[in-house]
């Protein structure tokens, strides 16, 4: 029997190392490429999302609902023309993006911002934003304020640890105002602190404030200021190194916001099939060209509208002042109407 | 007499212990205020907790009544009750998982009876789980549902049922093999147990999600599998330690009286030393139980919808149902705090017929 000696032992250790920085270097070059062809495979696209309602949360049937899973539902009728071959999974937020990376979804809606950082240090690919969030300020409507410039003096709420606290101390530098902050560590306790009267106001991702104001006891007495504070651009996201896939993400979200443009609804796209403009013709697939040349279904964008909507009927459906939640589209309007969402051209 | 004496003093008549109590607690000037204050603030805290669930709270309607009211918000849990029990399970599919639940809690039922420990019931630990899976996943039999759609109350159990039951198998080499003579396997089963036990669970489910399909590019792992896996390996870690301490409380005399009569290794372990051993750790066996069933939670932060997590999703609906947070954590606790109630005075019951039979 051979004795172990020091040395054969670290060598047997720096072999083992290595053999797993190999093993970790192939995964990520195999990784190329193949999103697709593992969905049409596996015949289910797998989505992974959050639990906030009117965005992502399954409804009392146990059926998805919300603002991201229509994305998803989109995506499947672009893949499949079957809205219902998507699977959604819940993950609590620290486990979304390693998820992502070890390829257990092909798409994150579940409303990840779009940093630098994520983009090259993560290796994230980011779809077309889906919807613009940012810093908002909730008041209590007998203020009587109207802008958050008008704020002076005023008691506001923040949650501990978030950047919202850095943002609202820069905002009211440059407003010249005063105002003192109340630190709050307990999400449920950050409410209380304004119907509690605590607080004057609450400061937080404008999504967050709107989904608290609606399940306050009296949502009309407050008000979500028009100021965003900071950039938070809600983006599917997907793994580097597949670009068939990040095309079709892409341009699936395009779909929706262009038919939104030409106001084509689900309830109005079949009589568009008659339209002359030869651009609808194009978008409708009424004129197949399109997609033979990109290698999709050519009424991928009709099959889109048809089954799921535009852009406008998913946030209304979801978000809208229809809902409880009662959102402003604020930036997620069209860039025809002032907002960001503008669509390359289907050509 | 002096016997007598003390029999009595163990157990006196209901009316007296008041008696006794009472003297122990007003003893001394202190003594009453502190027993006063500690009662006082019991029953404010009684009294909170009953106007939150029964005065305050809203027992019919809707959504707008729940706004109104201050308190729980029952319509709530009626209205949610599909979700928090069975998750997003394709609604026109429920009696898969309803069966499931109900062949689940038959086989639980079934082992809490000592009459009815025999061989038929292992084998039902290794069936029933096999057969709940090809009913919710329809293989074989109808529609496929992936495992990513089961959720609630019955992918808990079986998430439980499968880790304990494949633990066993598990964790018994493991027990015998860190007992062996052979000094390789020996150190092999020490290395195993004390891996696995020195890392909480919580890495356990990640390195079997995330890790291992990075060695193994291009391989789509099932969620379900991977979290069995490293269930499996947990609880059988914990477990080998638990049988391990049965077999070493065996007198020597035990193995050396059956080597004498010719009887082998195997046979030895097989009739002589683990049905002794097992029966002497039942009551860790079923502390391990309820530790294992309340950790099944975490599995959720890998992706699956558990009992809690599908409870979480209902109660993300708060602008539809103001207040139905706390009502929906409440539901959650009660169910697990039942079980686990129910399993603990359980434990306790067969500890005492145990040790009446002469087996403690």
């Amino acid at each position: 029997m051979t004795k172990q000696t020091p040395i054969r032992r670290a060598a047997g250790v720096a072999l083992a190392i290595a053999a797993l920085a190999g093993g970790f270097g192939a995964a990520t070059s195999a990784e190329a490429g193949p999103t697709v062809d593992q969905i049409k495979q596996r015949g289910v696209i797998n989505v992974g999302v959050g639990t906030q309602a009117g965005f992502f949360a399954p409804d009392a049937n146990g059926k998805w609902q919300g603002f991201f899973i229509d994305f998803g539902r989109a995506l499947a009728v672009t893949v499949f023309n079957d809205p219902d071959k998507v699977q959604f999974t819940n993950t609590s937020p620290q486990q979304r993006l390693p998820a992502l990376q070890a390829g257990q979804f092909d798409v994150l809606l579940s409303g990840v911002t779009e940093t630098i950082l994520r983009a090259f240090k993560l290796n994230f690919n980011f779809g077309p934003v889906v919807f613009y969030d940012g810093q908002g300020i909730l008041v209590k409507k007998s203020l009587g304020v109207t802008k958050g410039s008008d704020l002076d003096g005023a008691t506001i709420g923040v949650q501990s640890g978030t950047t919202g606290e850095l943002n609202i101390a820069d905002f009211f530098k440059k407003s010249g105002k005063t105002y003192k902050p109340v630190v709050i560590e307990d999400t449920n306790a950050f409410s209380q602190a304004l119907l509690s009267g605590r607080a004057d106001a609450l400061t937080q991702d404008s999504s967050d404030l709107a989904l608290r104001r609606a399940a306050f006891p009296n949502p009309d007495d407050y008000v979500l200021l028009p100021e965003r504070l900071s950039k938070e651009p809600l983006a599917p996201a997907i793994r580097w190194g597949d670009d068939q896939w990040l095309q079709i993400v892409n341009w699936t979200v395009y779909a929706t916001i262009q038919a939104e443009e030409w106001g084509i609804t689900s309830e109005n796209v079949d009589s568009f099939l008659k339209s002359d403009d030869p651009a609808i013709k194009r978008f409708l697939g009424v004129d197949p060209s399109l997609g033979e040349a990109i290698g999709l279904d050519p009424k991928f964008a009709y099959n889109i509208v048809k089954k799921v909507g535009n852009y406008g009927e998913i946030f209304e459906r979801n978000l809208g002042k229809s809902t409880k939640i009662g959102f402003d589209r604020g930036l997620n309007r069209l860039w025809t109407q002032g907002g960001l969402l503008y669509s390359p051209p289907f050509r | 007499m002096t016997i007598l004496l003390e029999d009595a003093r163990l157990a006196p008549p209901k009316a007296e212990r008041w008696r006794a109590a009472a003297a122990d607690l007003f003893s001394s000037p202190v003594n009453a205020v502190v027993t006063v204050v500690v009662a006082g603030l019991i029953a404010a805290a009684l009294w909170r907790f009953a106007r939150w669930a029964v005065v305050d709270a809203a027992w019919s309607g809707g959504a707008e009544t729940c706004r109104q009211r201050s308190g729980a918000c029952w319509p709530f849990v009626a209205s949610n009750a599909q979700l928090m029990v069975f998750g997003v399970y394709p609604q026109d599919l429920l009696w898969r998982p309803a069966v499931s639940l109900a062949l689940m809690a038959g086989v639980i039922a079934a082992s809490m009876i000592p009459r009815l420990w025999s061989a038929t019931l292992a084998l039902a630990w290794g069936l029933v789980p096999a057969a709940v899976c090809i009913l919710l996943s329809g293989t074989f039999f109808g529609r496929p549902v992936s495992t990513n759609e089961w959720g609630g109350l019955p992918l808990t159990l079986l998430v439980w049922m499968i880790a304990f039951a494949g633990a066993f198998v598990v964790a018994i080499p493991l027990a015998l093999a860190r007992r062996s003579n052979m000094g390789g396997l020996r150190t092999a089963a020490i290395i195993v147990i004390e891996l696995v036990r020195g890392v909480p669970m919580l890495v356990a489910l990640y390195v079997s999600r995330f890790i291992v399909p990075m060695t193994a590019p291009g391989l789509e792992i099932n969620l379900f599998v991977s979290v069995e896996t490293a269930l499996i390996l947990f609880v059988a870690s914990y477990l080998a330690e638990i049988v391990r301490a049965g077999l070493q409380a065996l007198p020597r005399g035990q193995t050396e009286a059956a080597n004498a009569l010719g009887l082998g290794y195997w046979r030895t372990t097989q009739l002589i030393l683990l049905p002794q051993a097992l029966r002497a750790v039942i009551p860790a066996l079923v502390n391990l139980g309820i530790g294992v069933l309340l950790s099944t939670p975490l599995v959720a932060v890998i992706g699956m919808t558990d009992f809690l997590s599908a409870v979480r999703e209902a109660a993300s609906h708060e602008q539809d149902w103001p207040g139905c947070y706390t009502t929906a954590y409440f539901v959650a606790g009660l169910v697990f705090f039942s079980i686990c109630f129910i399993a603990s005075r359980y434990s306790r019951w067969l500890e005492r017929r145990l040790r009446a039979a002469g087996h403690g």
